[in-house]
Order: structure tokens, then sequence, then C-alpha cells
């Protein structure tokens, strides 16, 4: 293996996981806005909006991701849709596919709730509000975050499928550095590695509230 | 009357569960409701409640008409309600179990709601325990912290739903004591019980419940000690030789 020539095309690697952060980072937000959203929707079940969420939820949750990125990618240029560049497609792709996941653990948490809960707040004079935010959710929360760290850990690896649109996330920029060293084993180790790096402390964070739900 | 429900009729899918139940509770009476399971003793109660629509009859709680659920003004906590699980707010302490309400729907300041959930936690004796999450404390003190929460609102009436039936049984006298200290200070209470001893030394009336309908009723000596009707003598004999 030849790490120098590794480490000559270190800046390649650098800017690629940059873009991942990046890339992870705002779709972390606005998918657990999105899937917050739509999860307490359904929660309430509110009529009318119900089914539409539901579609929203079963459509995207049971087709690849891979498959929204190109249909969204390259759906928009067919449309003559313009700026929508490789980052924009990949971020809403990843928000659609990864809000309807987390939308489903937003509203297990919120379901998780005994009914009794609600039964003790109404007769003690608490409005709607007042008790979703006082009572069920401050209890929803502890069993929504650790499968929300766990399904954001899948999308920091999921931002991988950005490559095949062309945004120079770091398995783009890996499979350039691939082509110019010819060194794919040691490159992909080292995408790899990085991925790692940014995956485990999640997982130890999850691990954590896991721990402290059980007590 | 604080309650009057009238030919109050309530089916769960397809099942009938009361049949046309009358009852009025006067300011500060004591009424017990006893039966066998499944006799629409606690459906009652979740109705006088406004848990439960009724499907037919009227309803007059407090002053207030509850119509398809509705009320013309809210209860805010002039209802209490005391649960057979407690349900007490796991996440918060004792002592925010009771503020909650005092803050949020009688609009107190947190000093001055704190002073009085703290009186009412001194009332059923754990003044020193406002700072414990109920996971900390006994089922029979979790129980009691669930009376104060319900007293801390000043109600008009205070249903209990078996609120002793989750409890280990050296625990039960810990809370029945309590409710008949709140009983011998005039407190209105409506209380669904198996205990048949509390019943009988704690009311005023007791209410026979079976089968959907009120089948007997009357000063807890007479039902306990001349039952007028069969039903009412074999179900007292079934729980009392127990």
């Amino acid at each position: 293996m030849n790490w120098s020539s590794l480490l000559a095309s270190h800046g390649l690697l650098l800017s690629g996981l940059v873009k991942t952060i990046y890339l992870s980072v705002l779709a972390i937000i606005a998918s657990t806005v999105l899937g917050a959203f739509v999860g307490f929707l359904r929660a309430a079940r509110v009529p009318g909006l119900s089914l539409i969420l539901r579609l929203y939820v079963e459509f995207f949750r049971g087709s690849p991701l891979l498959v929204q990125l190109l249909f969204i990618y390259f759906g928009a240029a067919y449309i003559g849709l313009s700026g929508i560049t490789t980052f924009i497609g990949a971020l809403v792709g990843l928000t659609l596919y990864e809000g309807a996941i987390a939308s489903e653990i937003f509203r297990a948490g919120v379901e998780a709730v005994p009914r009794a809960q609600r039964e003790a707040a109404k007769v003690l004079g608490l409005g709607r509000w007042t008790t979703s935010v006082h009572v069920v959710l401050p209890q929803a929360l502890k069993v929504i975050l650790p499968g929300l760290i766990g399904q954001e850990i899948s999308l920091v690896k999921d931002t991988s499928l950005a490559a095949v649109i062309g945004f120079p996330e770091l398995v783009n920029q890996s499979q350039a550095v691939i082509s110019n060293i010819n060194q794919p084993m040691l490159v992909l180790l080292a995408a790899g590695v990085l991925y790692f790096i940014i995956c485990y402390p999640m997982s130890i964070g999850a691990r954590i509230l896991e721990k402290r739900r059980a007590s | 009357m604080i309650v009057q429900a009238t030919d109050i009729h309530k089916s769960f899918a397809g099942t009938p569960v009361l049949k046309g139940v009358t009852v009025g509770v006067e300011l500060g009476e004591v009424v017990v409701l006893i039966g066998a399971s499944g006799s629409g003793k606690s459906t009652l109660l979740r109705i006088i409640a406004n848990l439960e629509t009724a499907d037919r009859g009227t309803l007059e709680v407090c002053g207030t008409n509850i119509v398809d659920g509705r009320t013309s003004t809210p209860f805010n906590g002039r209802v209490g309600m005391v649960f057979q699980q407690f349900n007490l707010f796991p996440h918060l302490t004792a002592l925010r179990n009771v503020t909650l309400a005092l803050t949020r729907v009688k609009k107190l300041r947190k000093a001055e709601a704190e002073e009085v959930a703290m009186a009412a936690l001194s009332k059923v004796g754990l003044g020193e325990r406002g700072k414990a999450y109920p996971r900390e404390l006994s089922g029979g003190q979790q129980q009691r912290v669930a009376i104060a929460r319900a007293l801390a609102m000043e109600p008009e009436v205070i249903l209990f739903d078996e609120a002793t039936s989750a409890l280990d049984p050296e625990l039960v006298g810990e809370v029945t004591g309590v409710m008949r200290d709140l009983a011998d200070q005039g407190m209105t209470m409506v209380i669904v019980t198996h205990e048949m001893g509390f019943a009988r030394r704690a009311s005023d009336r007791v209410l026979f419940m079976n089968d959907g309908k009120i089948l007997e009723e009357g000063p807890p000596d007479q039902i306990f000690q001349r039952p007028q009707e069969e039903r009412t003598r074999q179900f007292l004999h079934q729980v009392l030789d127990a």
C-alpha cells in the first residue's frame, strides 16, 4: 500500500468529507423537522390529512432512496426545473426519504404514551396544547430519541448514494482519488474509516440515551 | 345537586354497558358504587368525568350540562378524578405533578402554585416528598400524590375509580385513610371500590350496580345488612366471604 499517494490526495477526500458532513447536518435537520411534523399530525389523526400523510410515508419508505435520488435529480431536469443542483437534489431526496422514516419514529413515540396520561391531564383541565407539550412530549421523547439517532446514523451513510447523481461527497471524491492513484482498497478503507469516525460517536450517544430511558 | 345523571345509556362496540342509569349526588355526600366487574361502575364514573360520552341521557355536573362530550363551561379541575393506576406524570416530581394544572389552568404564579401544592401534599401526609419522582414512591404514596393533585384544584367533587385496586394490601389503608379524612371534611365524593369495609364505614349511600343498571341503593347499613334484592345478597356473599 502506498500511503504517501493517499496523503497527496487528502485534499479531495477532505473536501468530500466536509460535503458529506454538510449534507448530513442539513438533511438531519430538515428530515427531523419534516418527520416530527408528519409524525405528530399522524398521531393526532387529523381527519382528511391522515390518508395523504400515510401515502407519503408508505411511498417514500417503500421505495429505494437510490431510485428517489435519480428520479428527483433527473426528473427535475426532464421537466425543465432549473436550479436543482446535485446538492439540492441530494438534500431534497434525503429529506423526503428519511423524513418518512423519522415520522414513523415520532408517531410511535407519541402513541407509546398511555392514553391514561391524556385522561389525567384532561380531568385537570389542561388543554390540548399544554397536554401535548408538558405531558405527552417529554415522555414520548424518551422513546423517540434513541431510535431517531439510530436513524440519523443511517442517514449519514445514506448520503453516500448522492455520489450517483454526481454530488462530490466522500464516496464521489473517493472514486476520483481512486482513478488518480489507482489504490482502490486503500482509498475505500480511508473513506470507510471517515464514515465510522462520524457515526460511532452518534451510536454511543444513542446507547447513553437508551440506558437513561431504561433507568 | 353536584351530579345529576339521568337515564344514561352507553354501549361499547354494540355491547350495552349502561342501560339507563339515574343517579344524583348532593353537596357533601359520599356515594359508593359497588357491583361485579363489568357492571358499569367505572363507565358511569368516566361519563361523569367527561372521559366518555353517553349515548343517551342527560348529565349535569357542577352546574354544567355535558352534551355530546362538550361542557358549556370547562370543568378546569372542578371535577377531580383519582384513577386505579394513579396516572401521575412520570417525568415530573410529586410537586410538579400538583403544580402543573395550578400554573397552566388556574394561572397561579409559580410561588403561589407551590404553596397550594405543598398544602395539598401535606394534607395527604406527603409534605416531605415533593421533590420525589413517582417511580421513587410506593404505590400508596403515588396514589396520595394523585389525590393531592386533584385536591389542589379545589374540586367540587372527586371521583375515585378503584383507587386502591392496584395497591399491595398493606398499602390500601393509607389511601382509604386519606379518603376518610376527606369525607369527614365534607368533600363530595363518588367512589367505585371493592373495599367493602371502607364502603360501609365511610359512605352516606351505597349503590349496587348490576348489568348496567342500579339495582338497589340505600344507606350502607341497609345495603350490607338488609339487602332487598337477591342479586345484591349474592354479590355481597361472594365478596365478603372471599
